[in-house]
């Protein structure tokens, strides 16, 4: 999976969570969960949720901290993916 | 200075009606909410009729974002929400869009428990080593104090924001604990009201001790009968009843609907001493409850024009109408109209005594006495205190200037309100 096809999917995922929609539709590796598409920081538990499931991989504590934005998202994603 | 208190905004999720209309119309045809319940058969209850309130996906969707109905299984925060938004609206309140809460404003919202459903899944992924999939919602949701979380977010309220907790009595609390506060000045409104749960695992633990009627699984509307000979348990029921309660300066100002005035009340407990115990009234304390009510509100026991029993259809009932009629010193046909809403809504548990207060509260402001269904053949011990005709099977049409709401629940606990048609002379 290239990483366009990557953000594509964690868009998805992140849809029914985020408040600010104009962010969404430019998202790219440098939008911030928070900070770009005001994600309320608890639901970022179920964002976290829904990437294993989509993604068919499981995400330790320690790389659940590093999640805060798309590119340490994807970071996270394409490491886990690889050790399958 | 000690403030006049009143009622300005009312909603209702009950089993036999969801909103206003709805239920003003079950109450005065008798109406009955209560269905056969696949699910409690299914899972071999005694008792297989409930009172379940009918909400569908497009209410909700009214109420909730569809963010926060993801993994949502809190029945008892949906019907809360839905009844105390109501009752805000009905009120002529906005939902405020401002970035400062509202300090005038606040809830006390009372609940039995909440969320059950969310707290069963939470407990079998926590055996399932799944801890970390909860979610972020299994918190919010079975705190007990989750409709009074979600409501002032919704409302953005200000000032205190709690759930009471006093089993059957719960909703009768919730609207003196307001009424004191805002008597006291420290608020001008308060969103007052309480909620329960539905489903097996809410009401197993009353099937377990057979205190619910399970002789009339085929006969779901005829199952819940208060004060006849034939009563034989209680029904389980949930929803919710929601009052906005309003400093009278503060609703004149806004010019807001009056439905009534609170004049007092009073909160009790027997102590689980003579004759009381977890289960039981002590009946020195009902009665002491009702005169101190009566006390607190500047009346005399004559001027009760009707009451809404507690009067649950257990072999109860006459207890509690002896000890209205001693509390009272009227018997016969002296005795004021008194009815029974757990009928055709069954027993809603801890939002009974809010769902109770609406009707009360509707049918003093509107002038009838709702009929009491199922008691045809009347308790022979309550006909032998109060006079048949103090208890009307059909709608009444009639002028109520004062009505009292008791409540009595489980751990002794007693509660009993004063409400007063207004009139601005006082």
């Amino acid at each position: 999976m290239n990483r366009d096809e990557a953000i594509q999917k964690l868009k998805a995922i992140v849809k029914p969570y985020v408040k600010n929609g104009a962010a969404l539709e430019t998202i790219n590796e440098t939008t911030d969960f928070i900070n770009d598409l005001n994600i309320n920081s608890a639901n970022l538990v179920d964002v976290i949720l829904d990437v294993e499931e989509v993604f068919d991989i499981e995400i330790d504590a320690d790389s659940m901290e590093k999640m805060r934005d798309v590119k340490s998202a994807l970071a996270v994603i394409e490491e886990k993916l690889a050790a399958k | 200075m000690e403030r006049r208190v009143v009622i300005t905004g009312l909603g209702i999720v009950a089993p036999n009606g969801v909103g206003l209309g709805d239920f003003r119309s079950a109450l005065k045809e008798g109406r009955s909410g209560i269905k056969f319940d696949q699910q409690l058969a299914d899972l071999h209850f005694s008792c297989q009729v409930s009172g379940t309130p009918p909400i569908n996906k497009d209410t909700l969707n009214q109420y909730f974002t569809d963010l926060e109905l993801r993994n949502f299984s809190s029945t008892g925060i949906m019907y809360g929400v839905i009844a105390g938004l109501d009752a805000w609206k009905d009120a002529g309140l906005e939902i405020s869009q401002d970035e400062n809460p509202d300090w005038d404003s606040g809830t006390i919202f009372g609940a039995g428990t909440s969320g059950i459903e969310k707290f069963r899944e939470s407990i079998y992924k926590i055996d399932a080593l799944q801890t970390r999939r909860l979610g972020s919602t299994a918190v919010s949701q079975t705190m007990n104090s989750g409709i009074s979380a979600y409501l002032g977010g919704k409302l953005g309220l200000g000032n205190q924001v709690t759930t009471n907790s006093s089993a059957c009595t719960t909703g009768t609390e919730s609207i003196l604990m307001a009424f004191e506060r805002i008597k006291a000045g420290k608020a001008k409104r308060i969103l007052a009201g309480s909620t329960s749960d539905s489903g097996p695992y809410i009401w197993a633990g009353f099937d377990a001790i057979k205190v619910c009627n399970y002789k009339s699984n085929d006969r779901p509307e005829k199952a819940s009968r208060p004060m006849s000979a034939s009563a034989a348990g209680f029904v389980p029921g949930s929803g919710a009843g929601a009052l906005v309660i309003e400093d009278l300066e503060s609703a004149l100002a806004r010019n807001a609907k009056i439905y009534c005035e609170i004049l007092g009340g009073n909160l009790n407990s027997g102590g689980q001493r003579g004759g009381g115990s977890m289960t039981a009234p002590n009946s020195t304390a009902v009665q002491k409850c009702v005169e101190d009510a009566i006390l607190e509100s500047g009346i005399e026991a004559n001027d009760i024009d009707y009451i809404s029993g507690h009067l649950t259809a257990t072999s109860k009932d006459s207890t509690e109408i002896q000890n209205l009629a001693e509390a009272l010193q009227r018997s016969g046909r002296d005795f004021p109209y008194i009815n029974s809403l757990k009928a055709v809504t069954g027993h809603c548990l801890s939002a009974a005594g809010s769902i109770e207060a609406v009707a009360t509260v509707l049918q003093l402001s509107e002038n009838f006495i709702a009929p009491t269904s199922n008691c045809e053949d009347l308790n022979p011990e309550i006909s032998a205190i109060i006079d048949a005709d103090c208890i009307p099977m059909k709608l009444l049409e009639k002028d109520i200037n004062i009505a009292a709401k008791v409540s009595f629940g489980f751990g002794d606990v007693n509660g009993c309100v004063i409400f007063k048609k207004y009139s601005n002379s006082n």
